[in-house]
């Protein structure tokens, strides 16, 4: 049966442009990232995931973005990270954060990397997304660190929260 | 002088946080990311604004019983 382990958590005390799990131990089968997170956008704004630090055009990602009147297709190729969900933003509610859930099997096996993911944002008045997306990272390293930054180059704001577990026996 | 931003990382082998400041390169690549996805926003809102326009031309085009473009035609079947 699989197993869930937290391998690491931490919550951003000030505004910072970037958050890194690095160092991930080769001991798990897949990875899954938990994220509760806010952008200081002051509008829509996009979740990204970077691996081992690359910026190289390495990652394509295709979405699936909702917000209940509108569905909204989009691909991304060659891109310098994939492309996760729609995050909260500044000028919504106070203290809301959207959550999402980023899948990545077999974290250490040679092959490409695929990313799953999906993603809501409730700003608790008159808005919301959903997205969802499946992205690859073309690199047959094993996955050794993670970053999660905005597409726009905003800070995460405080608050925001992040959970790194390792999946045994997937 | 202003302070450069930050990045927070997070040792998963010792659990140590560190706050480091950007170096130079990876500010210069958050602008150039940041500029790309502008262009990338700016280029949906526009395709979205466009479409919803023709479906706005082909519905009233519909009621009034005259022919649709061939773009109208699609998106409405499309």
């Amino acid at each position: 049966m699989a197993t869930y382990t937290l391998i690491s958590s931490t919550t951003v005390a000030t505004a910072t442009a970037s958050v890194t799990f690095s160092s991930i131990p080769a001991t798990y089968t897949d990875l899954v990232l938990r994220c509760s997170n806010r952008t200081a956008s002051g509008g829509v704004e996009t979740l990204n995931l970077q691996i081992n630090g690359s910026t190289a055009t390495n990652y394509s990602s295709t979405n699936v973005r909702s917000n209940g009147s509108a569905a909204l297709s989009s691909r991304t190729t060659s891109d310098t990270s994939a492309t996760m969900y729609t995050s909260a933003w500044s000028s919504i509610t106070a203290n809301v954060f959207s959550s999402g859930e980023i899948y990545i099997p077999n974290y250490t096996v040679a092959q490409n990397r695929q990313i799953e993911t999906f993603g809501v944002q409730e700003n608790g008045a008159v808005a919301a997304f959903n997205t969802a997306s499946a992205s690859l990272y073309r690199n047959t390293t094993a996955i050794t660190s993670l970053t999660l930054i905005y597409t726009g180059g905003n800070d995460h704001l405080a608050g925001s929260s992040f959970k790194l577990y390792g999946i045994s026996n997937a | 002088m202003a302070t450069k931003p930050t990045r927070l990382e997070v040792n998963c082998m010792t659990g140590e946080e560190s706050i480091i400041e950007l170096t130079n390169a990876e500010i210069a690549q958050m602008e150039a990311d940041a500029a790309a996805f502008a262009t990338q926003r700016a280029a949906e809102e526009a395709a979205a604004e466009a479409k919803a326009e023709l479906k706005a031309s082909a519905k009233a085009k519909l009621i009034a019983g005259t022919p649709l473009t061939s773009e109208e035609a699609d998106v409405l079947v499309l």
